[in-house]
This record gives structure tokens, C-alpha cells and sequence, in this order.
């Protein structure tokens, strides 16, 4: 095991606790603009694909990840506004009806 | 040409950029940051781009922004263009992409270390079918679940004799083309690999109803998170780590709310899904039970509104798909001209995801205190004269309460049949996503108007000003 593998297991047994814990009093108004959101993030990917064919010498490496950075950054782009625009809706309510009580947290 | 930093500066941006994603998250959690979390979550994504094009080890910049410009334009113009109601499904298409974007890149990191003179390291070679497999499922199963959606095929379970023993023997052939594929480092095996994993992904979807299908995206969500985060041990990113576990976690712990939502368990819903009931058999039963269902007309039913103390709208998925969210506002404006109370009670599953009916009325201007969550819902419809069901089918089935053979015995419902009249507004007769005939229709307190839900809204309306 190299000293990397384990600083990357590491970060990956962390990082799965705090994904738990950061959502873990989600209400259920909210879970549809979260899995979008979430999904918007998982597009980092875009960065292993720049990584590929910033170096790939092999026009089948140049290829494969050209089509890795069109999707990854569709999935970026397309899934941070979509996740915008449905919160947008939300913002709105609340500011036509400012007196309103927010009754999302229960 | 080169833009290089050194890779620590590099890496410690993919700090910064983590701890927006983090932030990010959080925000989104909790409805009065959830705006700010999602900029936040954007602003930690960009930072993690830019950086990237300063890594030591890329030396090609054009192919790269171009490749960045095609993807940001598909996804904007998709992104705004795309009808609210349609959202679940583009949400599917997007996490779909990703997921192929994790197999391309594993299937380019295999061609590019293959066949090495010493064997590839153990713990890249894994990662890298790893990411393969998953990737691909997610990439398949989230464009059948579009193709579900989109009505492009149908939203019923696709089944098949011995289904369980076929998707079984792919994912165990895909499996060992995995295990052949690092041991030989062939590219056969990897191609191999890809085609049943896209394989497998298709399958794992097909017989699943559309009712579940936000389960299954949050699913695959978590899925194409895993496999991010696998491209990250591949390429020694932790950015992608990082980024890609906490999808992976905070998605799988979502997909289990979601569930529990619909008091079912995951592995219900993926594996012995609606569609092991014989759809359709409950229907005919019932018909010749001899049962009968009361049509309604839309002047008789405006009567009955106006003349209510407390209306209670049950929106579901029909009066989505119909764009109705602005009639049923506009005939709650008449009513309460009328002096009626009106109320809407909110399923947790209404719409075709969690959250998602609150966004359509919201997206109408539905004054947000008249939307009632099921707990708060259920002890009004006693006090309610007219329960106006629009397009919602399970999510009101009294079978849910009663009826153990079921197949949606114990999902919490919305109490509709307590209300003094019940009226249902439907296109036909036909069973909900679930496949299931609905008890409540033939109930004698129970009135059917027949129709597209915006069509019959706008008829209502148009009776409702004549009174």
C-alpha cells in the first residue's frame, strides 16, 4: 500500500461520514432540489476527464474523454441551474407572503 | 503553451473548492440557505475547474474548452428550456451523463496504462473497473428511467419469466469480465465489461414502475457518486474524491428517506417492485364484483364547491402533467371569493418525486400556508365537504389501510375518504403508476369527473363564475 492509497482511504471513510451527517435532518421539501443539487456535484468527474485528455496521446484516449468532458459538464451546468431554478420558485413564495410562517423546517 | 502550477497549490485549491462543496450541501439541507448552498456548491465546483487547467499535466487547453463549451450550452439551454414538470426526468438524464462520464474515463485510463510491462497497481486497476461498472449501470439505468418518464416507453414494470436468474447472470458475467480484465489486462475484457455493465444497468430499471422512479434516480445519484469518486482513486484526485463520496453517502442516505417515505424498504422497491403483482387483475375484479362508479358533471360539481365550507385539493402527478397548477389556483381564488376555505394536502410522494408537488403549486403562487403536510392533512378531512382529488391515484388508496394483499399495504395515504364527498378528477379508470385499482372510486361517497385535469379545471371554472 502506498502512502497515497492510504491518505486516499482516508479522505474517503471521512467523507462518507460527513455526506451522512451533513443531510441526515434534510425536511421533505426539500429532498427533490437536494438530489438535484447533489447530482449537479457528482459532475466533478469533468476534472478526471480535463485531466485524461489534457495528456491523452492516443486519439481513442483523446476521444473518450472529449465525450467525458461534454457529459461531465453538461451534468455540472445543467444540474446546478435546474437546481436554481427550482429553489427560485421557493424564494418567491416567501417574499409574496413575508408574513408567512416557515413551516418547512418541521 | 502551459498555464502549470505546482501540483500543491493545485491541491490546495481542491481544498478550497471541497469546502464549498461541503458548505454547498449543508445549505441545501435547510430551506432558508438552500439557495445560497446550491451557490455555494456551484462556486466550489468552478473553482475546482479552473484549477484543474493549471495542473502540471496538461499541456493541451483547446480540445478541453471546447469539449467544456459544447457541454455548457447543452446543459444551460436544457436546463432553463426544461418544463417544471418534466424536471425529474432531466434530473435522471444529468446524473446519466455523469455516470457515462466516469466509465469513459476509466475506459480511456485502461487503454492508456494497458498492457503495462509491470502489471498496472492493484488498487488502480480496481478502481478503474470499478468506475467502469458502475458508471455504466448508472449511465443506462438513469436513461431508461428517463425513457420512463418522458413516457417514451411505458411506465409500467417490464417483466419477464425468470428475470431475477437473467439480470443475476449478467451482472455475474460482468463481474468476471472485471476480474479477467485485471488479470489480463486485455482490452477485450474491458469493452467486454462496458456492454454487459450498460447491460446491466438497463435491466436493474426495466421492471421497475414508474411510482418508484425517484427512488431509483436518487439511486443512481448516489451510484454515479461512487463512481466519481472511483475516478478519483484511479487519477490520485482528491477533489474527485471527495466531491464524488459525498454524493455517494449523502445520496444513498436520501434514497432511504425517500423510501421510508413510502414505508418500503430499498430493496423492496429495486427488486421486488409493484411488479410482481398481475397489474390490471384487481380492476377486473372489482368490475365484476358488480361495483359501480358515479360520474360527476363539471356544473353539478361547481355547485358543490361553491357551496362548501372547506374544500381540500389533493394534487398528484395528473394535474402535473397537465400543467393544471395555474387552473387549480385560479379556482381556489374563486371559491375563497366565495368564502370557501381551501386547503391543498401534500402527499410526500405527490408529483414524481419528494418535494416536487410543493414546487408546482409554488411555481402557481399557492400561498404557501394553505399547503398541508400529510400529518396535518389527515385529521382536516373529517372537517372537509368536498376532498377534490386531481390526478393523484395510490397515494389516496384506501387498500393502503385495509386491504394486506396489497401491494401498497402500509404506505401512510392521505385520508380522503373521511372527507364528506369525495371527487375525483382522472383522465379514465386507469391504475396508478403502481399498477393498482383504486377501492376508493367505487365508494358511494366518491364521484368521478373524467377528463385531462386542466380541461376539466377550466370547465369548473367556467361554472364556478356562472353561479
Amino acid at each position: 500500500m502506498t502512502a497515497q492509497l492510504i491518505s486516499s482511504i482516508t479522505i474517503l471513510v471521512v467523507s462518507i461520514f460527513l455526506g451522512i451527517e451533513l443531510i441526515s435532518r434534510v425536511p421533505t421539501l426539500l429532498h427533490t432540489p437536494l438530489m438535484s443539487g447533489t447530482n449537479a456535484i457528482h459532475g466533478i468527474v469533468l476534472i478526471g476527464g480535463m485531466l485524461i485528455l489534457g495528456s491523452a496521446d492516443s486519439s481513442l484516449e483523446k476521444t473518450l474523454a472529449f465525450v467525458a468532458v461534454v457529459f461531465g459538464t453538461i451534468n455540472i451546468v445543467g444540474g446546478f441551474l435546474v437546481t436554481d431554478r427550482m429553489l427560485d420558485m421557493f424564494k418567491r413564495k416567501k417574499e409574496t407572503d413575508a408574513e408567512a410562517p416557515d413551516t418547512a423546517d418541521r | 503553451m502551459t498555464l502549470a502550477l505546482s501540483q500543491n497549490v493545485v491541491n490546495l485549491m481542491y481544498v478550497v473548492a471541497s469546502v464549498g462543496l461541503i458548505l454547498g450541501i449543508k445549505g441545501l439541507s435547510h430551506p432558508a440557505t438552500a439557495r445560497r448552498g446550491n451557490f455555494l456548491a456551484a462556486a466550489g465546483m468552478t473553482i475546482a475547474v479552473a484549477f484543474t487547467f493549471a495542473s502540471p499535466e496538461i499541456d493541451e487547453y483547446w480540445l478541453i474548452i471546447v469539449g467544456i463549451a459544447i457541454g455548457a450550452v447543452i446543459g444551460a439551454v436544457s436546463a432553463r428550456k426544461v418544463k417544471m414538470t418534466a424536471m425529474p426526468q432531466m434530473v435522471a438524464l444529468f446524473n446519466g451523463v455523469g455516470g457515462g462520464a466516469a466509465a469513459l474515463i476509466a475506459a480511456a485510463e485502461f487503454h492508456r496504462l494497458t498492457p503495462a510491462p509491470d502489471h498496472v497497481a492493484g488498487d488502480t486497476i480496481a478502481a478503474i473497473l470499478f468506475s467502469a461498472l458502475i458508471g455504466s449501470i448508472s449511465f443506462t439505468g438513469s436513461l431508461i428511467a428517463f425513457a420512463k418518464l418522458q413516457d417514451l416507453m411505458t411506465g409500467s414494470p417490464i417483466t419477464f419469466p425468470a428475470q431475477q436468474v437473467v439480470n443475476g447472470f449478467v451482472l455475474a458475467a460482468a463481474l468476471g469480465c472485471a476480474i479477467a480484465a485485471g488479470a489480463t489486462e486485455a482490452g477485450v475484457w474491458m469493452v467486454l465489461l462496458l456492454a454487459l455493465s450498460l447491460l446491466f444497468g438497463a435491466l436493474l430499471v426495466l421492471p421497475i414502475g414508474g411510482a418508484d422512479m425517484p427512488v431509483v434516480i436518487s439511486f443512481l445519484n448516489a451510484f454515479t457518486g461512487l463512481a466519481a469518486a472511483s475516478s478519483g482513486f484511479v487519477l490520485d484526485n482528491n477533489a474527485l474524491i471527495i466531491g464524488g463520496t459525498l454524493v455517494g453517502a449523502s445520496g444513498t442516505l436520501l434514497t432511504i428517506l425517500m423510501s421510508r417515505a413510502m414505508n418500503r424498504s430499498l430493496a423492496n422497491v429495486l427488486f421486488s417492485a409493484f411488479g410482481q403483482t398481475p397489474a390490471g387483475g384487481a380492476a377486473v375484479a372489482a368490475g365484476a364484483d358488480g361495483q359501480s362508479v358515479r360520474e360527476v358533471s363539471a356544473d353539478d360539481l361547481a355547485v358543490m364547491l361553491a357551496y362548501a365550507r372547506q374544500v381540500m385539493v389533493v394534487p398528484g402527478y395528473g394535474l402535473a402533467v397537465a400543467q393544471a397548477q395555474h387552473a387549480v389556483r385560479e379556482l381556489a381564488d374563486l371559491l375563497e371569493g366565495r368564502g370557501v376555505q381551501v386547503k391543498y394536502a401534500i402527499h410526500p410522494v405527490a408529483g414524481r418525486m419528494p418535494g416536487h408537488m410543493n414546487v408546482l403549486l409554488a411555481e402557481a403562487d399557492v400561498p404557501y400556508p394553505q399547503l398541508l403536510d400529510m400529518e396535518d392533512a389527515n385529521p382536516e378531512f373529517p372537517r372537509t365537504d368536498v376532498a377534490l382529488v386531481i390526478g393523484a391515484n395510490d397515494v389516496t388508496n384506501p387498500a393502503a389501510r385495509t386491504n394486506r394483499d396489497s401491494p401498497l399495504y402500509g404506505m401512510p395515504i392521505l385520508d380522503v375518504d373521511r372527507a364528506a364527498n369525495v371527487v375525483v378528477l382522472k383522465r379514465s379508470m386507469s391504475p396508478g403508476f403502481a399498477g393498482v385499482d383504486n377501492e376508493l372510486y367505487f365508494n358511494p361517497k366518491c364521484a368521478m369527473l373524467f377528463g385531462d385535469a386542466k380541461a376539466s379545471l377550466e370547465k369548473l371554472i367556467v361554472a364556478a363564475r356562472g353561479l
